[in-house]
């Protein structure tokens, strides 16, 4: 079952590959050079994510090692509480590097037992950039951060719980 | 002896198996990866700060939703969402509209959403992302809201 759930994403990944690939052949048939600065754009954001990808690629190794979905539904399943809660935001806020190389790490804490409340909170909480809060400050000063990263912090809980609410009544997460 | 030199292998197995597993996730997810890069690429080239300044009206109310909806709209590193901001307010736009585009910059992301709807479902995508451009909207206006009074 399993198996042919990766071999679904992995299909859907290709097609969805593929129309952007259709889209940049004739957007270069109108207008190449445009077309060629977007490619170069697209090389540079890969080569900046590529440490983390690989930071992402050992979690999930080490993840598939150390924790067994009795330590996930421990820590971050339905009974964790409010350190589940904590745990997130705290993941959530020192995560580094672009959303989209996250989700298969998310997609395999889910198969282990995480809450999906705390899915929706450490996506969330990746709004606080702990490294950008200096530029943060130049821009809007010292009150208005910290007052938007408590209010984004209590925002993600929010967030969090009312996917969960929902997710109560029909499941919101295939598998 | 023995035992424990088979245990190490054992261990050194599981090691392994978990890594390929890891690796062979990974791979099936980088087509969506490359996909989400390459219109990144796209839209930045297409879309400049400017055309983005020029949408805002001047009305607080229509500005926030305005903000949010943007930062829903545009991707990349948040810096160029504090830049922009910083611009934004420069042009006179409220500091609601900023805060909401900035907020909305990191937590919704429609070009990521066909990436997340793989991984984590279409229904937990859209509903994910519709909360997080309202919840936008709400910091924005709570933050603000509270600097005003702790400024005053």
């Amino acid at each position: 079952m399993k198996e042919k759930n990766g071999d679904k994403t992995l299909k859907y990944s290709l097609y969805f590959l593929s129309s952007i690939v259709l889209l940049y052949v004739f957007l270069f048939l109108l207008t190449p050079r445009k077309i060629y600065h977007s490619l170069q754009i697209a090389l540079h954001i890969f080569i900046q994510i590529i440490p983390v990808i690989i930071a992402v690629i050992t979690l999930m190794g080490i993840s598939n090692y150390f924790l067994k979905p009795k330590t996930v539904t421990k820590y971050l399943g339905k009974e964790s509480g409010v350190r589940g809660w904590v745990l997130a935001i705290c993941f959530g806020i020192l995560s580094h590097g672009s959303i989209y190389v996250w989700y298969p790490l998310l997609k395999e804490l889910y198969r282990h037992g995480i809450r999906t409340g705390l899915i929706a909170a450490f996506l969330y909480n990746r709004a606080v950039k702990i490294p950008l809060i200096p530029l943060m400050i130049f821009y809007f000063g010292i009150p208005f951060v910290v007052i938007l990263t408590i209010y984004t912090i209590v925002a993600s809980v929010v967030e969090g719980k009312v996917l969960e609410g929902i997710n109560h009544l029909s499941p919101v997460i295939e598998e | 002896m023995e035992r424990n030199i088979k245990k190490t292998d054992g261990r050194q197995k599981q090691l392994i198996v978990a890594f390929h597993k890891a690796l062979k996730s990974f791979i099936s997810a980088l087509p969506t990866i490359t996909g989400v890069v390459l219109l990144i690429g796209l839209f930045k080239t297409f879309i400049t700060p400017k055309m983005i300044t020029s949408v805002f009206t001047g009305e607080p109310f229509k500005d926030t939703v305005l903000g949010s909806l943007f930062g829903s709209i545009l991707t990349g590193n948040p810096i160029t969402s504090y830049i922009i901001g910083g611009e934004l307010l420069k042009d006179g736009v409220s500091l609601f509209a900023v805060t909401a585009f900035i907020v909305a910059w990191v937590t919704v992301g429609i070009f990521q959403l066909p990436a997340e709807a793989l991984f984590l479902g279409k229904k937990f995508a859209l509903i994910r992302n519709i909360l997080s451009f309202v919840l936008a909207i709400v910091v924005a206006v709570a933050t603000v809201l509270t600097l005003e009074v702790i400024i005053i």
